[in-house]
């Protein structure tokens, strides 16, 4: 078991790998923190936007769509995530761990 | 506008104002009509429940069936199980509350409760899942001294566990004068007792069911009272805007955001709290060793979020019927029949006056029941947290070391037991104070303190015992501390006179929880020890297993 962990941890590809998955989820993260703070500063600064009327003769906002909008478009993101990491980069993760074991 | 109008103007500020700093408070009610409906269907789920933790019970034999149920739940599963753990019935009740006085504002506080949700679906779920065992300081501790992290976690799990749990405990109370007409002493021991069956005997297996039962009840109730609101504007949201805001008496100002955010500093921080926050939580966290392996963590989390955002949207539509069904028909609804003196029960029983105005008094009973069994399910989450952190960190990792699996299950059901007799205890000291900070404080303390010095552990190789321990516990301190100068505790709590607050935000964690970081960082740079050496070397080793998966410990199996 030893020389499969050191034959991991030796192979660039492993930290590639890695690399690459961190970067992604590191960027996956940021784009949930943009969406919800760029909603909370229009909040605090642009209120009038969010109260403005979807179109001439409605009562529904702005804000409302926009906000049920963060809510849809975070579950989606989790998903796109859980998506590929299930799938390519378990994948991945799998080659990496079965060449070790050659 | 005549002063009625402007009182009620002039409360709603004040709901909404503290409700952000608060985490929707169930407040001081008075006590209803008893409804022997509610009561009813409440029995009917503590026998279904009970008869399920007899069963879990028979599964329930080692350390790890009694902490993970074994490692054998699927992630569809643990997914309802964790939205359970976070629809409680504050932000049931209090953000269809919040929707149904202000409008719009209700649909910002909710957002806030749902941002936590991706940070731990991108950071921490299959990394927990991979390092950790039965509890978060397993992942925390991987290569660090055992003794003082272990104590670290432990200490802000528990702190953690005993706001939430206070909230939680006082608002059963509050909630069973108004929804089952009965006294707040029978709620303290009704929750402590039944939560004691289910966690002392099914341990996780039972409190997992029933978190799953009882979140498909509360979706499955939410999603019916959201489809009959929509059915009576013929599927129209629109036309549901149109009738509540000529129905409203703040009209129009009902579809923008009011006065929820007072200045950017308190929204980042109560943004920051919330979103990490989360990530932070021991019962939530525990969560994330039921499943047996890294690709169910991550679908966990998938269907956690999936459920709690589809959760705010249902409260959102029901807090606009219950702006158009209640108003309408003050005689029913309103103290007096008057509208001016505010809703029976209070503000927070929006979401239940609705139940009765579209599914009569059957569904009302229905909801009412489901609304305090979640109460008990949340309760029965925080108290196993407890539990695992004073047998599993604490006993079994500092004071006993090497102890029997069956030594540490003994320990872990009498800090069951002391758990909920203490649970009980402050229930009852805690009736008459204000305790609607307790929540947020503990998403702040868990912000400065478990989640700095998970993060740090697991990603940053540089990382030491010295720096996680001294860190963690810097934000834990501060967390508290500014909490306590916050207008919320010492002028709302501690009665000091208005303005004196020394504190100015509503929310510590953007200082806290940057505090936690610098010091974990800097404590851990000056760290030239041999122990630290050793630490650092040992980092490849845990980077292989967080990032892979090798060496994780598996499921049990039955």
């Amino acid at each position: 078991m030893q020389d499969v962990l050191d034959r991991i941890t030796k192979n660039p590809k492993f930290h590639e790998f890695v690399a690459m998955r961190n970067r992604y989820s590191m960027i996956m993260a940021i784009i949930s923190a943009a969406a919800y703070y760029g909603f909370i500063l229009l909040v605090a600064y642009n209120k009038e936007f969010l109260a403005q009327k979807l179109g001439a003769g409605m009562t529904t906002s702005v804000g409302v769509p926009l906000g049920v909008g963060v809510i849809v478009f975070t579950i989606i993101l989790t998903w796109v995530y859980v998506r590929r990491a299930n799938g390519e980069f378990d994948e991945t993760n799998a080659r990496i761990i079965a060449e070790a074991q050659k | 506008m005549n002063i009625k109008h402007i009182l009620a103007a002039v409360a709603a500020l004040a709901v909404a104002g503290g409700a952000i700093a608060a985490g929707a408070d169930l407040g001081q009610a008075q006590k209803q009509a008893t409804n022997w409906t509610a009561i009813a269907m409440f029995g009917i789920f503590v026998a279904g429940t009970l008869w399920i933790t007899k069963w879990a019970a028979s599964k329930t034999k080692s350390a790890a069936d009694f902490y993970t149920a074994g490692g054998g739940i699927t992630g569809f599963q643990n997914g309802l199980a964790i939205a359970g753990d976070y629809m409680s019935a504050a932000s049931f009740l209090g953000i269809s509350g919040l929707v149904f006085a202000n409008g719009f504002d209700g649909l910002i506080f909710s957002i806030g409760w749902l941002v936590g949700w991706p940070v731990i679906t991108f950071l921490m779920a299959e990394r927990l899942r991979n390092l950790g065992k039965f509890t978060f300081a397993d992942v925390a501790s991987y290569r660090f001294a055992q003794t003082p992290v272990r104590i670290f976690a432990a200490s802000a799990s528990l702190v953690i566990v005993a706001f939430y749990m206070i909230a939680q405990m006082v608002g059963a109370g509050q909630l069973i004068k108004i929804l089952f007409g009965m006294e707040y002493i029978y709620a303290e021991i009704l929750v402590g007792v039944v939560m004691l069956a289910y966690v002392l005997f099914g341990g996780m297996t039972a409190t997992t069911w029933v978190q799953i039962i009882k979140a498909v009840m509360l979706l499955g109730g939410a999603t019916f009272m959201a489809l009959a609101v929509l059915f009576q504007f013929g599927f129209s949201p629109e036309a549901l805007f149109v009738k509540a805001t000529e129905i409203h008496a703040k009209k129009d100002a009902i579809m923008g955001p009011g006065a929820l955010i007072k200045d950017p500093i308190s929204a980042i921080s109560v943004g920051m709290a919330l979103m990490f926050g989360t990530a932070g939580l021991p019962h939530i966290l525990m969560r994330f060793f039921t499943v047996p392996n890294a690709k169910e963590a991550r679908k966990s989390v998938a269907w956690a979020t999936t459920w709690i955002g589809y959760f705010y949207i249902l409260t959102f539509i029901i807090g606009f019927g219950a702006i158009t069904n209640l108003i309408a028909n003050p005689a029913e609804y309103y103290v007096g029949g008057e509208i001016a003196k505010g809703l029976k029960g209070g503000g927070n029983m929006a979401a239940v006056h609705l139940a009765n105005a579209v599914g009569g008094n059957l569904f009302l009973g229905f909801i009412s029941a489901v609304a305090f069994a979640t109460i008990l399910a949340v309760v029965a989450g925080l108290t196993l947290s407890g539990a695992s952190a004073v047998s599993h960190d604490l006993y079994a990792s500092v004071f006993a070391k090497g102890c029997s699996s069956e030594a540490e299950l003994r320990v872990s059901k009498m800090a069951t037991i002391a758990l909920g007799i203490l649970a009980i205890g402050l229930g009852i000291a805690f009736e008459k104070e204000n305790v609607a900070y307790m929540v947020m404080l503990a998403f702040t303390i868990a912000c400065s303190s478990n989640f700095p010095v998970l993060f740090m552990s697991v990603l940053w190789r540089n990382c030491t015992t010295k720096g996680a321990v001294v860190g963690g516990f810097v934000g834990l301190i501060l967390a508290a501390v500014l909490t306590i100068g916050s207008a919320s505790v010492w002028e709302a709590v501690m009665g000091n006179p208005k303005g004196s607050a020394w504190f100015p935000y509503n929310s510590a964690a953007i200082f806290s929880m940057t505090a936690a970081f610098v010091t974990i960082w800097l404590v851990s740079i000056l760290d030239n020890s041999e122990q630290a050496k050793k630490e650092r070397a040992l980092y490849p080793a845990q980077q292989l297993r967080s990032e892979t998966g090798l060496g994780a410990a598996g499921a049990s199996g039955h």
